[in-house]
């Protein structure tokens, strides 16, 4: 029984709940709330009592299971060992399956399922979205605020589409001289519209690690915002859509550059499709061959060495929540940094803090999305850094977006942009 | 429910955004900490943002004879901010302001939501320390820890809330501000309602702003951890070290179940068949904790312990201190139901103590770990259970009764630092007897008449 089909599967985890609290010690809702309905032990206690029949699923208790971050700061920091993640998507997806969707993520999520429409919408979108989008003038990134508002501030600095899709840019199959291995790359949104610089970053390394790049076209988004937010339908549909794809070309493993889709390949998918025994088999199969590209570099085909040029940056690293707690990766991103001629790595104060980004959440809880941001930046002020690495775009986007309107100067990357950028400079002498 | 009118006028002082009426918010308010105690929904939550604010909320209850639960992070352990007649749940938590840091005068003025690890965060920068360390550090506020007069693991050498609290400014249950004691060591004027106030539980005032004292940080510290085959070796080490005239600051012991425990749990490297472990820290002056960690050993040795290790650094420090830390969270992970007991005795009665828990473990089928603060004689017996085995739970309630007589009977006390509230009030004579209750109640009524301040914690009304 999995998290997303009944609530019955988290019971025995609602009852190890002990109610210490220790929970709001790291709980970056609660830190800006201070109300007991933003920290786990609230949470859990409404659902608790959901079960008990003292509460009905109401839009207003959907609502207040739509405060979290999903961060998982509480699982690591509770004596009990209560698994907080699984509880709040069994509360979001009993909340749709009784509810139905927030209106606001209805469209995201039904956009994002019809890929040929997202496609189509987010090309028109980059001819067009100089409406809708001001240009702020910036060195590296191509970034944008909000020209009217949509309901999530004009504040917020949004990354420009990309002229072409990254998936448009390379063949389905990127050769090398002599492979070594071939290694299947699963994008993601938001390297695939926005930040295709990341996704080249990712074939540039695999090609000079003499590794054969397979980039399927008939992928697509990894579902994590619709089963996060409850969503299951959605979200196993598009499990199903990426598995058929990357089964089609096969590879020795599989990539990843954010944090949802490792997430999604190592996690979700064999949760979601529990219920079919054959997409359950294919999902745990690619599981078990799936890596953050940092992970692969450092623990599966050792990244060259030989080659590296010096990069001068100074750089802090933010931990995404769902790569640093999700899937346990955080010493491999500083392994590569460190490794790098040139790179000095200043740690912030609290680099596994949540920067608030969290998808849809920030659509929803935009203020409260900006408060949790605006203290993440002010701990990468305090570096003196100039660049941030991270390994997610969706942090990234967040990142970049505080420090812009802090008015910082600083550039917020993704680490693999960092080594690809050494590979380079390691030519040009 | 309230009366609109009075929601209206709440909402009025507050603000909307600090008046919570929606259920779905109100049952976040219904619990505490405590294991197995029953739940009560609250009629509004409202978190003021100053003394002015307090004082307006708490005229207003009085005025529709409104009970006032106060409440800070929520993590006491004896039903102190279950809101069980329903009316008012007043969050402390915005009012979490450290006024000031006075190094002259070694104090801090602080509001009562102010976190008692952020209070440190800000006093170490200063080489300055505030002592009282319950495992909450993290978590609890200034207002609740005081109420409750916390301890935790320096208890022996540096006290425990109560020795740090200077002065205080409460809204009394009438609505009028009073402030009390200041940064004067000495103060003599009039009767110490600073001393009453502090571990109240929220039944005779609102507290609005602390004064605590404050002092210079240990300069060093060592931590020891010694193996025993037998309890009374351990009670034994333990009389012999405070008789040779060391005070470590913390000077913890577990029993032979938490041992079991936290070794199947973590692997600390503890001998599965030991029946005590003491985890012993001094601190202060590099050369004098040079010298006491010298001497604490030799007397460990001489007190039979089977093993002793030393910490050089702070890595094995940390090491050392390893399986206590866990111990709670061991225990927590192996049966849903934690109810952690804090009974203390004289420091000399701790073997007996520990052999009378095993006892009544034995007696009512249960498991039953104890671990806790031997130095200070706090122990906590900790009852490791399911709160939805009824049996079970009858037979749980029994052990607890016998836990505190036995506590008693050796010169001890209910409740060392985790407090009354509603979980031990039915207890109260068995420990002052029925002209001792009398006398507390007529406390009580005295500062508040209408019993609105928490009314159901530590006073029953008559
Ligand atoms: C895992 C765990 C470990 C613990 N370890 C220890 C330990 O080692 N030592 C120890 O002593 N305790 C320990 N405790 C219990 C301890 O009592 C609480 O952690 C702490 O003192 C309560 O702080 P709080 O802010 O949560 O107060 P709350 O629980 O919110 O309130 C406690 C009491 O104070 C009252 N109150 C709160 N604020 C005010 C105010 N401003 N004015 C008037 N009344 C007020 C409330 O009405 C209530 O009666 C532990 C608890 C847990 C869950
Ligand atoms: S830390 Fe864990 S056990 Fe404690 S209240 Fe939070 S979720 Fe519950
Ligand atoms: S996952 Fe993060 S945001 Fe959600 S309750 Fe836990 S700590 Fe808070």
């Amino acid at each position: 029984m999995s998290v997303y089909n009944s609530l019955d599967s988290i019971t025995e985890e609602l009852h190890n709940c002990m109610k210490c609290g220790n929970c709001m010690e790291v709980c970056p809702i609660y830190k800006e709330t201070r109300q007991e309905v933003g920290v786990a032990r609230g949470k859990i206690s409404l659902v608790q009592y959901l079960l008990s029949g003292e509460l009905e699923m109401t839009e207003k208790l959907a609502d207040r299971f739509s405060l979290c971050t999903t961060c998982m700061a509480c699982n690591t920091n509770c004596p009990c060992g209560v698994r907080f993640d699984k509880i709040i998507l069994a509360a979001r997806a009993e909340a749709v399956r009784k509810k139905g969707l927030h209106p606001v993520k209805k469209i995201a999520f039904t956009a994002l399922k019809m890929q040929r429409m997202f496609d189509f919408g987010m090309k028109t979108g980059s001819i067009f979205q100089g409406m809708a989008l001001k240009h702020v003038p910036h060195k590296s990134d191509r970034i944008a605020r909000m020209r009217f508002d949509i309901g999530i501030g004009t504040d917020k600095v949004f990354p420009m589409l990309a002229s072409r899709t990254l998936r448009s840019e390379f063949p389905e199959v990127v050769k090398v001289k002599n492979p070594k291995m071939r290694v299947a790359f699963f994008t993601g949104c938001m390297i695939n519209y926005f930040y295709t610089d990341i996704g080249k970053a990712v074939v540039e390394v695999l090609k000079e690690n003499d590794i054969e790049v397979v980039i399927p076209k008939g992928q697509g988004c990894c579902g994590i915002p619709a089963s996060v937010n409850g969503d299951v339908h959605s979200a196993a549909a598009l499990a199903k859509r990426n598995l058929r794809a990357f089964e089609k070309l096969g590879a020795d493993a599989l990539v990843v550059a954010c944090s949802s889709g490792g997430t999604a390949w190592k996690h979700v998918f064999g949760e979601l499709l529990d219920n079919e025994p054959e997409f359950k088999a294919l999902a745990d199969k690619w599981a078990g061959k799936s890596y953050d590209i940092s992970e692969f570099l450092i623990k599966k085909v050792p990244f060259k060495k030989e080659g590296l040029g010096r990069v001068e940056r100074k750089v802090t690293y933010h931990d995404p929540c769902h790569l640093n707690r999700g899937q346990g990766v955080n010493t491999e991103p500083r392994e590569i940094l460190k490794s790098i001629p040139g790179v000095e790595l200043i740690e912030m104060k609290e680099p596994g803090r949540c920067c608030g980004m969290a998808g849809s959440f920030s659509l929803v809880h935009p203020d409260l999305s900006v408060q949790i941001s605006d203290r993440k930046t002010a701990d990468i002020e305090l570096t003196h850094t100039d660049t941030v690495a991270t390994g997610c775009p969706a942090c990234r986007l967040q990142l970049k977006s505080g420090v812009e309107n802090a008015g910082i100067e600083e550039e917020v990357v993704h680490t693999i942009q960092i080594l690809a950028e050494s590979y380079k400079n390691g030519k040009k002498k | 429910m309230l009366a609109r009118e009075v929601l209206q006028e709440l909402i009025q002082v507050l603000g909307a955004e600090n008046v919570l009426t929606e259920q779905e918010d109100l049952m976040t308010y219904a619990y505490d900490a405590t294991a197995a105690m029953k739940h009560h929904k609250p009629d509004v939550v409202v978190s003021p943002n100053s003394t002015e604010q307090v004082a307006e909320v708490v005229k207003i209850a009085a005025k529709n004879n409104i009970p006032i639960y106060p409440r800070g992070s929520g993590t006491n352990l004896s039903g102190g901010t279950i809101p069980i007649s329903g009316g008012i749940v007043l969050s402390m938590l915005n009012l979490n302001k450290i006024i000031e840091v006075d190094q002259d005068n070694l104090t801090a003025t602080v509001q009562p939501g102010v976190i008692i690890q952020t209070l440190n965060d800000e006093v170490v920068k200063h080489g300055l320390l505030y002592p009282p360390d319950p495992g909450t550090v993290k978590t609890a506020t200034m207002g609740g820890s005081l109420s409750e007069c916390s301890g935790g693991l320096r208890g022996l050498k540096y006290g425990v809330t109560k020795h740090y609290i200077m002065g205080l400014q409460i809204v009394l249950a009438n609505g009028e501000v009073i402030r009390w004691g200041g940064k004067t060591v000495k103060n003599v004027t009039g009767y110490d309602l600073v001393a009453l106030f502090t571990g109240a539980e929220g039944t005779l005032g609102i507290i609005t702003e602390i004064i605590v004292k404050l002092i210079p940080a240990p300069e060093a510290r060592k931590s020891i951890l010694a193996v025993f085959d037998d309890v009374d070796k351990a009670g034994k080490a333990i009389a012999s070290i405070i008789r040779n005239k060391i005070i470590p600051a913390t000077l913890e012991i577990m029993d032979n179940v938490t041992i079991q425990t936290v070794e199947n749990f973590v692997h600390a490297g503890l001998p599965m068949d030991a029946q005590a472990v003491l985890l012993i820290e001094v601190d202060g002056y590099k050369e004098v904790v040079e010298r006491e960690a010298v001497l604490v050993e030799q007397i460990l040795q001489e007190e039979q312990a089977v093993e002793i290790k030393i910490a050089k650094n702070d890595q094995e420090r940390d090491l050392l201190w390893l399986a206590r830390r866990r111990a709670l969270p061991a225990l927590a992970q192996k049966r849903p139901t934690t109810v952690l007991e804090d009974a203390t005795v004289p420091r000399s009665k701790i073997p007996d103590m520990i052999k009378a828990i095993r006892k009544i473990a034995e007696k009512h089928n249960l498991q039953i770990a104890t671990f806790g603060h031997a130095g200070d004689g706090n122990l906590h017996p900790t009852i490791l259970t399911d709160e939805r085995d009824e049996d079970e739970m009858k037979r749980v309630h029994l052990a607890v009764d016998e836990i505190f007589k036995t506590a008693i009977s050796l010169g001890g006390t209910l409740s060392g630092e985790h407090g009354i509230g509603i979980a031990k009030m039915g207890y109260l004579d068995w420990e002052f007897g029925e002209a001792g209750v009398a006398a507390m109640r007529r406390m009580k009524e005295a500062l508040d008449p209408n019993y609105l301040l928490n009314p159901g914690k530590i006073v029953r009304r008559d």
